[in-house]
């Protein structure tokens, strides 16, 4: 993708100033209702024809995950997992697996090339692939194991949310296809109210810890599931419970990088003014002897009168 | 012997070693350093653009660690920590203010050399170890997440603390002067050995 300039730009990666923002934008998100989802894998359909990427062909490793992880052109994912619940009843449970677009993104705080990771005022995070060099910093930072480098390109890729269609005032891809509405789409506020009322009908329907996951731990993401056990998010497949950017990260692309600068300069300006006041340790030249080449004799310093 | 006359300090082929680490050392230190702080993002066009200032680094990088593997394997047993040394670290006074006189006197290396150089091999070693896990595309697959960001922090931190070594490490080259020649032609003044390293003199004497 590139940066589009109908999307206002809240956050740069590596970028200390502030980026054009002046409109006002809605924040957007959109929501997965894992109770709908029947795991028919539309939507990974409509996102590899929409942002025309085709995976290749895999082989099966025998459960229904295809293609079995997210890549470089599988931007989401479909996860199947099979939990017994304690009434020994099995479910099947589905999460479509792709980028969470965190308010506080980790790929982003973690990437070192200008304008590689931006954030949208929409709260759309986007790679914008052309200026991307390949380090991987995103996928260190990414608390979700989001990104993927391609082998071919090594450039790092993920869902856009479809940023493309929603600049110009349509719906991702897989919330167009999704045949069942488990995938819905709109400001963030509304996406907040409509799960709301999802929960409150799982929960009357005997799914007690139903709830909605917009995790703190990154600021809220923009991409939310509506879960049946929201308790233990880990049983979709390992969504984390808290995540949140590793204290590892932080501090790398936090007080370090502003501490080692200030250290590094203060260690040259102490050298020059130990230089300017001291002065330098010359042997050859407060001896006052025959001198050495490069150092005649009165290269020393004046005697104090 | 002549005050003015010359003695060998350095060994052509370790002239050879001291100045391919330096020329690693700043290439991978620009290439570096622009990749951590955004402010210094412009010094990736020395090399080329942002790819390519992240595909050289690390190969800079083995360059130079290899190199000082080389001479740090030559010069391990000259910076052996010795008894006077802690004399000599306390009296940091002294040494800033020129008064080598009133100092232990120093071997081959004073106290503070040998602190440098042990500090550069620690700093080098967590740098090329730590580089190692997260160097894409080749080994970061290899290694567990929180390894790779365990291992990005020492990185930064590693390079932080060898740039502030070698910025000490030219400082004095500038202060002490003759110690650039030693290293640019490999001799020195009896004089100049006689005043920073007096027991090095001796025993070189010793030797004939």
């Amino acid at each position: 993708m590139s940066s589009l300039q109908s999307l206002d730009i809240r956050r740069r990666s590596a970028t200390t100033s502030a980026s054009p923002s002046v409109r006002e934008q809605l924040s957007v998100a959109k929501l997965i209702d894992i109770s709908k989802c029947i795991g028919c894998k539309a939507c990974q359909s409509a996102c590899m024809e929409w942002n025309d990427v085709r995976d290749a062909i895999g082989s099966n490793v025998g459960v229904y995950d295809n293609p079995p992880d997210l890549s470089d052109k599988s931007w989401t994912v479909m996860r199947f997992t099979e939990h017994e619940t304690e009434a020994g009843r099995l479910e099947w449970l589905i999460r479509k697996d792709g980028c969470m677009h965190c308010a506080d993104p980790g790929c982003l705080k973690a990437c070192p090339a200008p304008g590689a990771i931006v954030q949208y005022a929409n709260g759309i995070v986007d790679f914008i692939e052309e200026n991307c060099i390949g380090c991987g910093s995103c996928v260190t930072g990414c608390p979700f194991n989001v990104p993927r480098i391609s082998k071919a390109d090594n450039k790092a890729y993920k869902c856009t949310l479809c940023s493309d269609r929603v600049a110009v005032g349509l719906e991702p891809a897989c919330v167009k296809s999704c045949p069942t509405g488990a995938i819905t789409f709109g400001t963030k506020e509304a996406m907040i109210d409509h799960a709301a009322e999802r929960v409150a009908d799982l929960q009357e329907r005997g799914y007690a810890q139903a709830g909605l996951y917009d995790p703190q731990g990154v600021g809220g993401t923009h991409v939310m599931y509506v879960l049946q056990h929201a308790d233990t998010p880990e049983i979709y497949h390992g969504l984390p419970a808290h995540p949140r950017i590793s204290a590892l990260v932080a501090l790398w692309k936090g007080a370090l990088k502003p501490l080692a600068l200030a250290a590094m300069g203060l260690a040259v300006l102490t050298g020059f003014f130990h230089y300017v006041t001291v002065g330098p340790n010359d042997a050859d030249a407060q001896d006052g002897g025959d001198g050495d080449d490069d150092h005649p004799p009165d290269a020393g310093r004046p005697a104090r009168i | 012997m002549e005050m003015s006359a010359r003695i060998e300090r350095y060994a052509a082929g370790e002239r050879r070693l001291h100045w391919s680490i330096a020329i690693g050392f700043v290439l991978a230190a620009l290439s570096g350093l622009a990749l951590f702080h955004p402010s210094l993002y412009w010094l990736s066009n020395l090399f080329g653009g942002g790819p390519w200032t992240r595909i050289l680094h690390p190969y800079i990088g083995v360059f130079m660690a290899l190199a000082f593997g080389a001479i740090a394997a030559r010069f391990w047993h000259h910076n052996r920590l010795e008894p006077g040394d802690w004399q000599y670290l306390r009296q940091w006074r002294d040494v800033l203010a020129n008064h080598e006189e009133k100092l232990p006197p120093a071997g081959r290396y004073n106290a503070g050399q040998k602190g440098l150089f042990w500090v550069m091999v620690a700093g080098t070693l967590l740098l090329l170890l730590s580089g190692v896990i997260f160097w894409r595309p080749w080994f970061a697959y290899f290694f567990p997440i929180e390894l790779v960001r365990l291992a990005s922090l020492l990185h930064a931190f590693a390079a932080a603390v060898l740039i502030l070594g070698i910025i000490v490490h030219v400082y004095a080259a500038i202060w002490v002067k003759g110690s650039l020649g030693a290293m640019l032609r490999g001799t020195v003044s009896v004089r100049w050995a006689r005043k920073h390293h007096p027991a090095w003199l001796a025993e070189k004497m010793k030797q004939g």
